[in-house]
């Protein structure tokens, strides 16, 4: 009997037990999957509970019943990899061995890196987050209680699970200020270590306005060293400060901390990985899938969704002594609410950033990308039922795992993307920075 | 894309003058970038453009400040000082790597 085991039943791991298990002989291959909680969060969700859109008991499920038959389920928290016993350890000293191991544990927020956001009282001086459920409910009940005054939204540092959540977040809270009659005693500001809020030459072109329009201002390659809890500031590593009265900070995003015990991580214990393939570097049995791996695009359940296609038609190569013939692109897929009742998508990989156009999707019709539209925000919406129902038992979506140009317009020459060579001449003494 | 000349040859860059091909870098080219933007470049600039280089070629992407500090060794405050203001933007500049960017 060969033994596939996966570390973390969230997104990643739950959609590849369901997939593998009806292509894997059970006389062959035992699978199991570990996890120390035992519900599964819709963690998109976790942008709407603090607006009252979504309760919390709408966004958990118990794990078992997600997970298909024939997959044995342990719960536990995991100690460390033996990469050369071929074992997993768990604390209460379970051994767990493995003919192919993949790491799915996700990546998660760690305030306790950044001064100021983890103390005891963090919160009731008013420093709050959105990313865990306990702390998404905390920042409801602060909103509750909010009456106005200076409401800051920052993410500390890149990457981060859901990059266009905190973005999502400020246009959201824009708007239910608004609808609460507290906008014109509220400041609003959204402090970035980025140099703007849109980065991508089209996205800022196409939707740097949109700041503007609803009057957010803009803090920009803000990095923040601490969180001044007694003056109620930010402050940067260059001793800027913006004050707040709410904050809505997005702590640096790390991976599980056993992956750095175990030798395979990078410095955010992200595991290093081929992009491609999601081998880890060094070994031919240990994978990693979703946001544990340490790939260069979005930490989103889209590439988690389009990497899980890839990596199950690799392993049962693999698993057969034959070559990885696919090759994972980056595709990542996500829609970016904007405030009342509209959205925007994006599609996009390693090579080509989000493009203006149309998203084809069947029976739905296409999709507006890179621009606002209603039908975009109940895609959103309708996403979560398609998650439960569709996403995690495996079943298909026609979603290609490869990013399609089908729909999308290519940038003319000059439009900042890769556009080719049009020999313009430019002179770099203007450059300003 | 625009094209500049610098040093006598053909230097692909793009809308912010960010160098859009790793590979047209090299460090003399480095030492006008940071003049473009009002730098003069002394040894310690060049451990951390050389440290920048390497990673962003092995990561497929340009470091972190957090990264510079955690793996290159470099403090965030002194990246401050040595590129003041904007530290990752400006040492993503002169060393020919794109700038840290989201994803959108």
């Amino acid at each position: 009997m060969r033994r596939l085991l996966v570390l973390g039943a969230g997104t990643a791991g739950t959609m590849v037990v369901n997939k593998l298990r009806p292509l894997l002989s059970a006389d062959e291959w035992e699978i199991t999957i570990v996890d120390s909680s035992e519900e599964h969060h819709y963690q998109p969700g976790y942008l709407f509970v603090p607006f009252g859109t979504y309760r919390p008991d709408e966004i958990v499920k118990p794990r078992g019943r997600l997970i298909t038959r024939g997959v044995r389920q342990v719960t536990g928290v995991i100690d460390e990899v033996a990469p050369d016993e071929h074992l997993v350890r768990l604390e209460d000293g379970t051994e767990l061995p493995y003919d192919q191991l993949v790491i799915a544990t996700g990546t998660h927020p760690v305030p306790e890196e950044t001064p100021g956001l983890a103390e005891p009282e963090s919160k009731e001086r008013g420093v709050h987050s959105f990313y865990t459920l306990e702390d998404a409910v905390a920042l409801r009940d602060a909103m509750e209680a909010f009456d106005g005054g200076r409401l800051v939204v920052n993410l500390v540092e890149l990457p981060i699970k859901c990059p266009v959540a905190p973005l999502e977040f400020a246009f959201l809270a824009e708007a239910w200020l608004r609808e609460r009659g507290l906008r014109d005693d509220t400041e609003v500001t959204y402090v970035t270590p980025l140099d703007g809020a849109f980065t991508k030459p089209l996205a800022a072109r196409e939707l740097g306005g949109m700041f503007e329009e609803r009057g957010i201002e803009l803090e920009a390659d803000f990095m923040l060293e601490r969180v001044d809890l007694d003056d109620k500031q930010l402050v940067s590593f260059d001793e800027r400060e913006v004050p707040f009265d709410l904050l809505v900070t997005v702590p640096i995003n790390m991976g599980a901390a056993y992956v750095a015990r175990s030798g395979l991580g990078d410095e955010l214990n992200h595991v290093k990985v081929d992009q491609h393939t999601f081998l880890a570097d060094g070994y031919d049995d240990i994978f990693a899938l979703g946001d544990a791996a340490n790939l260069p695009t979005s930490k989103a359940g889209s590439v988690a969704h389009f990497a899980v296609d890839v990596f199950v038609e690799n392993l049962l190569r693999h698993i057969d002594g034959r070559p990885m013939n696919h090759r994972f692109d980056g595709h990542a897929n996500c829609f970016i609410e904007s405030g009342d009742g509209k959205a925007m998508l994006l599609d996009f990989n390693y090579d080509t950033e989000p493009l203006l156009g149309a998203f084809p999707l069947p029976s739905v019709g296409p999709l507006k990308l890179l621009a606002e539209s209603e039908a975009n925000h109940w895609g959103k919406l309708a996403f979560r039922w398609i998650y439960w129902h569709v996403l995690l038992p495996g079943r298909p979506l026609p979603l290609s795992a490869s990013m399609s140009m089908l729909g999308k317009q290519r940038p003319a020459s000059g439009d900042g993307a890769d556009a080719g060579a049009s020999g313009t001449d430019h002179d770099l003494q203007e450059v300003s920075l | 894309m625009p094209v500049a000349t610098m040093q006598g040859r053909e230097i692909h860059v793009d809308e912010e003058g960010f160098l859009t091909d790793p590979s047209e870098w090299d460090e003399e080219l480095a030492k006008q970038l940071a003049t473009n933007i009002g730098i003069e470049l002394t040894d310690r600039h060049y451990e951390v453009l050389r440290f920048a280089r390497d990673d962003a070629a092995e990561q497929g992407e340009t470091p972190t400040l957090r990264r510079m500090q955690a793996v290159g060794g470099f403090p965030t405050k002194e990246l401050f000082q040595l590129f003041p203001k904007k530290p990752a933007k400006k040492l993503s500049y002169v060393a020919g790597l794109q700038k840290p960017v989201g994803c959108v």
